[in-house]
């Protein structure tokens, strides 16, 4: 039987991954984006899990506002990468260090 | 009934419709040559919403089942946020439209950071929190690449991307361990959910929300972003990002401790001490070694959120009263401090050096006292307003019994005097060298000599703000 700690250690377990990935990458910015859907994916799981187990629909109203976000965060975080690259024509997470401090 | 929702959240739905209508109509239009007559119009219309907000009264509404609040607390901090967009847009409207980067989006985009940030100060359930959060920050993320042709700015807006993502991430974990360990995203639900003693996954819920938090407030050891994106971006957005997000994420901040975990105040009270001393001191020390004026200002403002910080820590009523004077001054001190910066420039180009303010006071003598003033103000030296403001927290803290964080505060400020009067030392002692010519703009000029004065004539009455915050907080915290 799947229980509910189930579903919240598998979402804790991508969450972790997700930060991991943003911490420990050194290689490619767009590795950063898909880490930070990732936590965020992780988040939905946590919700719906918690809403079907509580029988209240609201978690899950709340996941589709947090999926429509996560479009138009992962668009805005696109764009700004597209004019960074223009600029330096690199998108290696090592060669964003213009300003240091 | 949902008339009466769409009454209390009038102003929001003005500027957002504002907004929308302002881009399609200028789009089909003139495009970037409309943005100057943009600018003044946004602002016109941030102040007539003040106005209104102000206004409104004293009573307590709530809108769509208690999901958007609009209490006494909200309406102060939606004034302050909406008084000081509007003075930022006006001030940096000259500067942009010379290096030609002034775009019939960023009045619009700060049109919709502003709204974000009024939903946030108003919100009673973690949607409405979330989406508010969400609306200021992509609006905040693009303003701050706004100069696109340059790598400074562009990496500015991706660290900010990078980093404000990754804090979203953990305050949506929290938000959904919250909802998961008290059945309801209501604040008014989880504040009953959780009296007295609050389940292990509900302190994780906390802690994981009080950091996504302390990420948008840039307190330490949230604050690695905070020097490289007000360096990089354009310094009218710097100076932006330094007024009224502040305030925006000090108001959803204590909404959230006071409304949605006004139970457990001893299980967060500890986390925001921490974070205040460490943002007190590293701020303070941090800044000493800096060359660059917008980067120093980064430092100052993670060592003044440390000090509104202690406020809330204090977890009472009058903590919170401090924390909302603390920040109306603060952001009365920056609107001033940025006006003098953007006004900084050697043959029409932008100058941040401080170096180059090397006897300043000999050319400008009236801006260099001006600038000396609220120098002060923000090293808080008596008998100025800011260390009114100083003054309110500690007392707040050592009130709420924690003496040993006031201590830790004045051993801050008194470091962190160091570099506020080393700028005042360049200014009037420093060496001769090449002059620094000064944009005779009669905007900024002035917007420079009100901060100063304000400094100068608030600590007779502070303007009735003191008693306008204690009815603010009473609201919040009963």
């Amino acid at each position: 039987m799947i229980g509910l700690e189930h579903y919240l250690t598998v979402a804790a377990a991508l969450f972790v991954i997700g930060i991991f990935g943003l911490f420990l990458n050194r290689k490619n910015v767009i590795i950063l984006l898909m880490s930070i859907e990732l936590m965020l994916l992780s988040v939905n799981i946590n919700l719906v899990a918690f809403s079907s187990y509580a029988g209240d629909l609201v978690g899950q109203v709340f996941t589709l506002f947090v999926l429509t976000v996560a479009a138009a965060e992962a668009a805005i975080g696109l764009a700004i990468l597209v004019c960074f690259f223009r600029n330096r024509g690199t998108i290696d997470v090592e060669d964003v260090n213009v300003m240091k401090g | 009934m949902i008339q009466a929702d769409l009454n209390i959240i009038l102003p929001e739905i003005v500027l957002s419709v504002y907004a929308m209508a302002a881009l399609l109509f200028t789009v089909y239009t003139g495009k970037d040559k409309m943005a100057g007559l943009l600018v003044w119009l946004t602002a016109a219309l941030f102040v007539a919403m003040a106005l209104f907000v102000g206004a409104t009264g004293e009573s307590t509404r709530v809108a769509f089942d208690g999901m958007f609040v609009d209490d006494g607390f909200a309406r102060f901090a939606k004034v302050t946020i909406l008084l000081s967009a509007a003075a930022v847009l006006v001030m940096g409207q000259e500067y942009m439209a010379r290096r030609k980067i002034l775009r019939f989006e960023y009045p619009l985009l700060i049109c919709l950071a502003v709204v974000g940030m009024m939903v946030m100060v108003s919100a009673g359930d973690l949607m409405a929190l979330y989406m508010g959060l969400e609306l200021q920050s992509l609006a905040l993320y693009v303003v701050a690449s706004l100069r696109r042709e340059s790598a400074k700015s562009t990496e500015a807006g991706l660290k900010y991307f990078v980093l404000g993502a990754l804090s979203s991430g953990l305050l949506l974990y929290g938000a959904s361990l919250t909802y998961g360990y008290t059945g309801t995203t209501l604040f008014s639900g989880i504040v009953e959910a959780a009296e007295g003693r609050a389940p292990l996954g509900l302190l994780f819920g906390i802690v994981f929300v009080i950091s996504g938090l302390a990420f948008k407030v840039s307190a330490v050891p949230f604050h690695m972003w905070t020097p490289d994106v007000y360096e990089g971006s354009p310094t009218p957005i710097t100076a932006f990002f330094a007024t009224a997000p502040k305030m925006a994420a000090m108001g959803l901040f204590a909404r959230v401790v006071h409304d949605a975990y006004g139970g457990v105040v001893g299980d967060w009270q500890q986390v925001i001490a921490v974070l205040s001393v460490l943002s007190m001191f590293l701020g303070a020390v941090a800044a000493i070694g800096q060359t660059d004026i917008k980067r120093l200002m980064a430092y100052s403002s993670i060592a003044h959120m440390g000090f509104a910080l202690m406020g809330l820590a204090a977890g009472t009523a009058f903590g919170v009263q401090a924390m909302l004077i603390y920040m109306a001054i603060y952001v009365t001190m920056n609107v001033g401090t940025f006006a003098f910066i953007l006004s900084m420039e050697r043959d029409g180009q932008p100058v941040t050096d401080i170096a180059s303010l090397n006897m300043y006071s000999k050319a400008h003598p009236g801006r260099a006292l001006a600038m000396l003033v609220l120098l002060f103000s923000l090293a808080g030296v008596p008998p100025l307003l800011g260390f009114f403001g100083k003054f309110y927290v500690l007392r707040a803290a050592y009130d709420g019994g924690l003496a040993w964080l006031a201590v830790a505060g004045v051993i801050a400020s008194v470091i962190g005097a160091f570099y506020y009067l080393r700028i005042v030392f360049f200014m009037y002692f420093g060496e001769e060298r090449e002059e620094l010519e000064t944009a005779r703009s009669p905007i900024l000029w002035s917007l420079l000599m009100v901060s100063a004065t304000v400094m100068l004539v608030g600590i007779i009455n502070m303007f009735g703000v003191e008693t306008i915050a204690e009815a603010a907080a009473a609201t919040l915290v009963n």
